[in-house]
């Protein structure tokens, strides 16, 4: 074997081949860090910015359940409202006058009326009794004592009143105000009132539209892509079908909702705002991205395989049913759940059928009037109290939970599902 | 190796033309074949002969633009008439492929696979029996006997290429088809998957294609010489290896062309 030559020329060439790969290295590591720090970014700042709407203020008072306020034949309409605010002022005697009393009573939420209702039919022994129970302050007063609103400046810039401030450091002496964590985002539905708004209708909703989305899209979409692929002969119609399907995924999703519009509710009479139509509106939508990959993953079943069932004498359905399906079944998982996940962040076509709204009853049903998550985050995000705003980045993260937890499942299946050759 | 008793013939190929689109594959092909005699059909790469084997069960249906004119019969049956159903065809015409190809099944599944859609077992038992004689008949029995529910696809490449044998022979085929079986093995396993086909062809009539002009002469009895989509000539083997009547024959053989 010969040296080497190892001339200047040819080493200088050499460092310079060796610079341009290093130099593309650094240029894909950048690219990756950047990517990186962006998505930081954003996650943290959602998360940090949605922290505060996880937790919520409570003022503990002692409340004397007596028939002076309520009804004890009719408890659920009782005036829960009035007894909530009588405890509290009781806790300031020198509060006189219809104005201050009205002041002080503002403190606290209108959903404290239903902290004390709660305990009292989940507890009836306490009536006529006197017991200490936490309830819900207001979503001002709440965000000043998370240090949101701050109290350093001028009264007339902030919506907390110095006399409320005043109040509050009372209460606060007198150890009466504690920090939960707010069950009442996960368990209500919508609200005008942030302190009380929940995701719950939103979470349900999106969750009966999914249902309906998957029942009509994944047999359309998988029996469409067997017969194009195994089935259908290869002429100038399929072609054509072929082409649309592809285009049919570019479709911009607003349109569905105008076909929604026109054809479910205006034609057919389906309910509006229901997640029987949301459900079939994103069903078109995601039937292409159902049937693209499906196709694929029966395209990537090496041939070997069917010659082998056709030459012990398989027919074409058994070939397809036997063989080719259930190695196909990772593939089509993947690209139905991606499909569903897509369609879960949705929100352009349910603007065009209503389901845009502010609903505040868990749907029970997929014809009860719904929303989903993203649009509930699009109200939130328009509306004008403080306090919405971290919800609508409760409700960001929430989504994205959800969205994880569905590629995370297609991950299992398609893991568990998938076969060696 | 050749027989001396006239053999019965199996396999008629009258005027077979085989088109694939506006391509002729195929002209006028004029072929028998022996029962229970192995039959090479050699050639140079493209010459048609894996595309013959194909139309003897009917494989060439599934490709799109493919055409088949001509007749081909089976014990005096035309197995391109109408009445005929490719999936019965295919049960009696056997199949074993270039590349092992194993269902990503267990073994024992890979067998009774073929048993199992054409109803040919009542029971487990009989399942059971069909699997481990057709496993034994291909001679792989004593290497997965105890591990009859391992991958088909764990095994070598040897010891796949004889499960599907079995798998092809469990559905007691009349014709078994090679297309190439030993191009992807070496020659430990090629030489037992030869003794193999001279212990099966006393109850299967078999048509192998192969690129080994030595594999040709060791186990078949009958040699058809395929060129540019015709045959130029075929009889015994002894004959077309020792004294070829063609000359491009004779040059083929001889390492000339090809």
């Amino acid at each position: 074997m010969t040296e080497f030559s190892q001339t200047d020329a040819r080493k200088a060439q050499l460092a310079k081949r060796y610079r341009a790969e290093t130099r593309f290295k650094a240029f894909g590591i950048g690219a990756i860090c950047t990517a990186g720090l962006i998505l930081l970014f954003l996650m943290g700042s959602i998360l940090i910015s949605s922290l505060p709407a996880f937790t919520q203020h409570y003022v503990t008072l002692d409340i004397e359940i007596s028939e002076r306020h309520i009804d004890t034949q009719n408890l659920a309409d009782s005036d829960w409202r009035g007894l909530a605010r009588a405890s509290l002022r009781a806790q300031f005697p020198d509060v006189q006058g219809r104005r201050d009393k009205r002041a002080l009573g503002k403190l606290l939420s209108l959903g404290a009326s239903d902290d004390v209702r709660d305990y009292v039919l989940a507890n009836p022994s306490s009536l006529g009794t006197s017991v200490r129970l936490p309830v819900t302050f207001s979503d001002d007063i709440d965000l000043l004592l998370k240090g949101v609103i701050d109290r350093e400046l001028p009264e007339n810039e902030r919506v907390v009143s110095n006399q409320d401030l005043a109040w509050l450091d009372q209460l606060v002496a007198e150890g009466r105000i504690s920090r939960k964590f707010a069950t009442k985002i996960f368990t209500n539905g919508d609200s005008r009132e942030p302190e009380l708004a929940g995701l719950r209708g939103a979470l349900v909703g999106t969750l009966w539209t999914l249902l309906v989305t998957l029942l009509a899209s994944f047999p359309l979409g998988v029996m469409a892509a067997i017969y194009l692929e195994e089935i259908a002969p290869k002429n100038r119609l399929t072609r054509i079908i072929e082409v649309n399907i592809n285009n049919l995924a570019a479709v911009p999703s607003i349109v569905f909702g105008l076909l929604g519009l026109a054809v479910f509710i205006n034609f057919f009479g389906m309910p509006r705002s229901a997640p029987l139509v949301g459900g079939l509106v994103l069903a078109l939508m995601t039937l292409p991205r159902i049937i693209i990959p499906t196709r694929a993953a029966f395209a990537a079943i090496p041939p070997s395989i069917r010659e082998a069932a056709m030459g012990v004498g398989a027919s074409r359905l058994q070939v397809i049913m036997h063989h080719v399906l259930p190695l196909a079944m990772p593939g089509i998982l993947t690209g139905t759940i991606i499909g569903l996940a897509q369609a879960a962040g949705e929100t352009a076509p349910l603007l065009m059928i209503g389901m845009m709204a502010f609903i505040v009853d868990v749907p029970t049903d997929v014809t009860a009037k719904a929303t989903v998550l993203p649009a509930q985050i699009y109200m939130w995000a328009n509306n004008p109290e403080r306090a919405f705003m971290a919800r609508t980045s409760a409700g960001i993260v929430v989504l994205l939970s959800l969205l994880l937890l569905v590629n995370a499942t297609a991950i299992y299946f398609r893991k568990r599902f998938e076969k060696r050759w | 190796m050749n027989d001396t008793t006239d053999p019965k013939i199996k396999i008629e190929a009258r005027g077979v033309d085989v088109f694939y689109g506006e391509a002729q594959a195929l002209h006028g092909i004029d072929l028998d074949v022996n029962a229970n005699q192995v039959t090479a059909l050699i050639g140079p790469s493209g010459c048609g002969k894996s595309t013959f084997l194909r139309c003897i069960n009917r494989m060439n249906d599934v490709i799109d633009g493919c055409r088949v004119n001509g007749n081909i019969a089976i014990d005096g049956q035309d197995i391109y008439s109408s009445d005929i159903d490719v999936v019965e065809l295919r049960a009696r015409v056997g199949m074993v492929f270039q590349k092992p190809n194993p269902f990503p099944k267990s073994i024992y599944d890979n067998v009774a696979y073929g048993p199992r859609i054409h109803g040919l077992s009542q029971s487990r038992e009989q399942l059971d029996h069909i699997v481990e004689s057709s496993l034994k008949r291909a001679g792989l029995w004593a290497e997965v006997s105890d591990r009859l529910s391992a991958s088909g696809t764990s095994l070598s490449g040897g010891q796949q290429q004889r499960l599907c044998i079995a798998r092809a022979i469990a559905v007691s085929p009349d014709v078994v088809l090679m297309d190439e079986p030993c191009s992807a093995l070496d020659p430990i396993a090629t030489a037992v998957i030869e003794e193999l086909m001279e212990e099966l062809r006393k109850d299967y009539t078999i048509v192998i294609v192969t690129h080994s002009m030595q594999q040709a002469a060791r186990i078949s009895q009958r040699t058809a010489y395929f060129h540019l989509g015709n045959v130029v000539e075929h009889g015994a083997t002894q004959q077309i290896f020792t004294n070829p009547k063609n000359q491009q024959t004779e040059a083929y053989i001889s390492g000339k062309i090809g």
